[in-house]
């Protein structure tokens, strides 16, 4: 059994490698050996599961050390892998909702001539997200993390002829790279600390540590979260990484990627439990990035904009669950399963729904569609009552969960995190509702087809075969093919019944609680209430979309709109902070920097040369080419040491 | 006769010659010069030999002949060709070996 973990991670590599090398003779089939070899991952993970499912709770992790890595000396980094509960979640959520993706990507991306290499990229993809979460040391997480960040990078920029999404692209790798360091210099730590960073050991001794040594690494930690799941203050590429193409959004907003933070802090859980303060951070990260991702996701136009927000505000609620400790642990990774349910099936939608309007992205020239496409409207509409939480679907129970959890935590900082989450859940309803409102009702807002120049036009738009989608024609939305809709119906069916399916018997409390552990917090509000306080702001928050959206015309050019809005639009300025602070501040840096080498170092330099320079030529004048005169300094010489010696003598 | 004498004699003929050295231009006076300031060393040693009866300072003076000689040989010819070649005997005119 052991032997499958490593076939798990390899099955994807290897897709990854012949896609890439294989050259052009693939091009036929490289995309359904892409999505077989993602298949094969999911059935060797399910395999897997159910040799897990037939094992004690307390027994089922499965550890298998492949081979020495690094031995040097008694310092050991093995490539090894650990599969518990925790992992095995993450394994079926990247194959399964990762393999859905890959078969709606055939239909997706069927005219884009370099589908192969686009599958070569999504199976190296899945191949790093698995390695990092099957990892059973940090070093080998680190490998995983660095794929991933890798992976972003190379399907964010897939389009990289449109400058926008190759400078996307970079800013993804590079805003992503602050996050790694952090991450290298937490494992740095840790091994000054314990000397070692397998996991068993680390979390083991945790407790061994003293407390600032722990709140260090958990702060680095954080970082490295931040980075990955794009939380505040390292947010600003999320938003921009929609410029790949829409399979992609999925993948990284459900299955893979934004996930990576929340593992870590979760994996990481001893770290923080010793780490008070580094606590606090992880909570004050989550809730505020949780209200930052919903603000920016109303103001937004461009559907895939507004889900990125609404993905940032849902992994935010992720990371504010896992600071809260053991009572939030298993409620963290339930919300991730839920919403790599709805986001994915929420990212595949919209794809649709861009396939059918000559991918047009601006939410303002939709309107009316459910008639036009009704199984997109259906898996959207199902997605979309998921995510707002509506009674009975998988995001109203994670959802839920979360919420109680953040008032149980106790004290006012119980109360400040459960209202943010509450005001959250608000937010939530109102631009999900906004989304679905602008795009599949009222009337028709449709605009001709973009031209190819324009920035939002994603470029498969000018590889469509049926010559029906030239630049200038008004839309003729339509369904799209059985490849594309299929993992739209299966991931609907999951954002309805995940959430109840969890919640029944506390499945995945039981499921999850021998490796995360679990305590009941101490709510000073009854959970009903909560329940009943989540209902009231979900209904506020639909209500007030619908007075906004649903009542009157949506005018076709955004008005300029309040303050915030506008700062919104601009993702809350965080692009303009980090333009003044990070890039003037560097370039400012680096114009002193430059000064200083220039006048300090180069003058030193310099100026040594120019004064051996001038001397030496006055010093050449003494060479004059006159024997006499060499015969005077001679002579004079010889009579100054003898007066020397002589005077030496007489004193 | 007092043997210090000689010393003085001595003295005067190196100054002399050192003068010579400094101040002529005639390569070929340049070289008596040089010669002289020999000799007057010689005549130094031969001095110090008879005021300390030792005869280490005599066969110093012989060598110094010796070396003389040879220097003579060496010297004539190099000046005697430069002549050929600069019809000039003045060692200012050999001023080349400058930068």
């Amino acid at each position: 059994m052991e032997n499958l973990i490593g076939l798990l991670v390899l099955a994807p590599l290897l897709g990854a490698g012949i896609l890439l090398c294989g050259g052009r003779a693939l091009d036929r089939v490289g995309h359904w050996l892409g999505t077989l070899l993602a298949a094969v991952s999911f059935a060797l993970g399910a395999v897997l599961f159910a040799d897990m499912l037939g094992r004690d709770a307390e027994d089922r992790a499965l550890d298998v050390t492949v081979f020495q890595w690094v031995p040097v000396g008694g310092f050991r980094a093995d490539v090894g892998f650990h599969l518990d509960q925790l992992s095995m979640t993450f394994v079926l959520l990247i194959t399964g909702v990762g393999t859905l993706i890959h078969l709606y990507s055939v239909g997706y991306m069927e005219h884009d001539e370099r589908r192969r290499r686009f599958f070569g990229y999504l199976n190296l993809f899945l191949a790093a997200m698995l390695l990092l979460v099957v990892a059973d040391n940090y070093l080998l997480l680190y490998v995983g993390w660095e794929g991933v960040g890798l992976a972003s990078y190379l399907l964010i920029g897939f389009w990289q002829h449109k400058p926008s999404a190759a400078t996307a692209a970079k800013k993804a790798f590079l805003v992503n790279r602050v996050g790694d360091v952090g991450l290298s210099i937490a494992i740095m730590l840790m091994f000054t600390t314990f000397g070692t960073f397998a996991f068993d050991p680390v979390l083991g001794d945790a407790d061994r540590a003293g407390e600032g040594k722990l709140t260090a690494i958990g702060l680095m930690l954080l970082l490295a979260a931040c980075g990955k799941s794009a939380q505040v203050p390292l947010q600003s590429w999320l938003g921009d990484a929609m410029e790949g193409p829409t399979p992609v959004s999925a993948l990284i907003h459900a299955a893979t990627m934004v996930t990576a933070g929340v593992y870590l802090i979760t994996r990481s859980g001893a770290i923080f439990e010793g780490a008070p303060d580094a606590q606090l951070a992880v909570v004050t990260v989550g809730a505020v990035t949780l209200l930052f991702g919903a603000i920016v996701g109303c103001a937004k136009d461009d559907i895939k904009k507004a889900l990125a927000g609404s993905t940032m505000s849902q992994i935010g609620y992720m990371v504010l669950a896992a600071g809260l400790g053991p009572i939030g642990y298993v409620f963290a990774i339930m919300h991730l399963v839920t919403h790599g349910f709805f986001k994915a099936g929420l990212f595949l939608g919209a794809g649709s729904v861009m396939h059918g309007m000559n991918d047009e992205v601006d939410m303002r020239r939709y309107g009316g569609l459910w008639r036009y496409m009704p199984v997109t409207f259906v898996t959207f509409g199902l997605g979309y009552l998921a995510i707002i939480g509506f009674p009975g679907l998988s995001g109203f129970f994670s959802k839920d969960k979360i919420i109680e959890a953040a008032f149980a935590k106790g004290g006012t900082e119980g109360w400040i995190l459960g209202g943010t989450a509450l005001l959250g859940a608000a937010i939530t309803a109102y631009y999900m509702t906004r989304v679905m409102i602008m795009t599949f009702f009222g009337e028709k807002r449709w605009a001709p087809a973009p031209s190819p120049d324009r920035p939002s036009a994603e470029p498969a738009a000018e590889k469509h075969g049926d010559g029906t989608h030239g630049a200038g024609e008004l839309p003729h939305p339509h369904e799209s093919p059985k490849s594309m809709t299929i993992p739209m119906i299966l991931l609907a069916v999951g954002s309805v019944f995940a959430g109840g399916l969890f919640t029944l018997n506390d499945t995945f409390l039981k499921w999850l609680e021998p490796v995360t552990g679990h305590e009941e917090g101490d709510s000073p509000v009854s959970a009903l209430t909560v329940t009943g306080a989540t209902m009231a702001v979900l209904v506020v928050g639909v209500a007030l979309a619908w007075a906004q959206y649903g009542r009157k015309p949506v005018p076709v050019t955004p008005p300029r709109g309040s303050l915030l809005t506008r700062a919104a639009r601009r993702d809350l300025l965080q692009d303009d902070f980090n333009h003044i602070v990070l890039v003037r501040g560097g370039e400012q840096l680096t114009r002193g920097l430059e000064a200083i080498d220039r006048t300090v170092v180069d003058g030193a330099v310099n100026g040594t040369a120019v004064t051996v320079g001038g001397l030496s030529g006055r010093m050449r004048r003494l060479q004059n080419g006159y024997a006499r005169s060499y015969a005077v300094s001679m002579f004079g010489g010889a009579a100054v040491l003898i007066a020397a010696t002589l005077l030496m003598r007489a004193v | 006769m007092n043997p210090v004498s000689y010393l003085y004699l001595s003295a005067l003929l190196f100054t002399i010659g050192g003068v010579g050295v400094l101040v002529r231009r005639n390569a070929i006076v340049v070289f008596m010069c040089v010669e002289l300031m020999l000799n007057a060393c010689n005549l130094a040693f031969v001095t110090f030999s008879r005021m300390h009866g030792n005869l280490d300072g005599q066969i110093i003076a012989f060598f110094t002949m010796v070396v003389a000689a040879a220097e003579v040989v060496v010297g004539l010819a190099i000046i005697v060709s430069v002549y050929r070649a600069r019809h000039s005997a003045s060692v200012d005119d050999a001023s080349l070996l400058k930068l």
